[in-house]
């Protein structure tokens, strides 16, 4: 299984501050894609993504039990 | 602990003295306090919430970056999560160099790298709504590599 968090806009669109999927095997842009079109996210397009709080990139391929984060445009300072 | 994440107010002296050394000819410190008027628009407060873990390293990644780039930099920078109220500090970076330009220019560079990888967000109160900000690509990332020159002087 893996641990997905959603942050900030994400998370209200989402309704949760995360989900449990299987989505070991799969890219992180197929994740997107199903997650987008499982809880409604809208924005996942301009969001970068970490696994295992490291950012990465959209072809990088998911392992069973890596936590990965949905990060948008961040803005703090 | 050079880089924190606080829920409390943050106390500048205490990220001062983590970067005091023998070596310093010079600290500056970047206080970032929260504004009430953003292009004419009243906020009431803000609400700053961070993704913890990967927040501090990534902080912990600007102070690697900042030794790396200036000589005998000592580093240390607390950003605060939470309901802010206007005048209140968001974040304190605290840099300490030899000589004071390196410490005038890391300084600046820590903040500008915070608003591009560390994942902390924002989200403004107004007296007719609120909104995350930073949703709408406002931001540029630079996930792995640094920013080049002309980032830093926009």
């Amino acid at each position: 299984m893996n641990k997905i968090l959603f942050f900030a806009h994400l998370r209200d669109e989402a309704g949760h501050e995360s989900v449990e999927i299987e989505a070991a095997g799969k890219t992180v842009a197929e994740l997107k894609e199903i997650v987008a079109e499982k809880y409604g996210v809208q924005k996942l397009d301009t969001s970068m993504t970490a696994i295992n709080e490291e950012f990465s990139s959209n072809d990088e391929v998911i392992k069973e039990g890596d936590t990965i984060a949905f990060i948008p445009p961040v803005s703090g300072g | 602990m050079n880089y924190e994440i606080a829920k409390d107010p943050i106390n500048v002296q205490s990220v001062i003295d983590k970067v005091v050394q023998r070596e310093a000819g010079a600290i500056t410190t970047f206080i970032g306090t929260v504004r009430e008027l953003t292009k004419g628009k009243k906020t009431l407060y803000l609400i700053y919430e961070a993704y913890e873990p990967m927040a501090v390293k990534k902080l912990e990644q600007i102070g690697t970056e900042i030794q790396e780039r200036w000589n005998g930099a000592e580093v240390a920078i607390t950003h605060r999560v939470g309901k802010l109220d206007i005048t209140d500090i968001a974040v304190v970076i605290a840099v300490s160099t030899p000589h004071r330009n390196d410490a005038y220019e890391a300084n600046r560079y820590a903040i500008e790298r915070i608003k591009e990888i560390v994942p902390i967000w924002k989200k403004e109160h107004w007296e007719d709504g609120e909104e995350w900000i930073g949703n709408q690509l406002e931001t540029v990332s630079y996930p792995t590599g640094k920013p080049e020159e002309k980032d830093l002087n926009e």
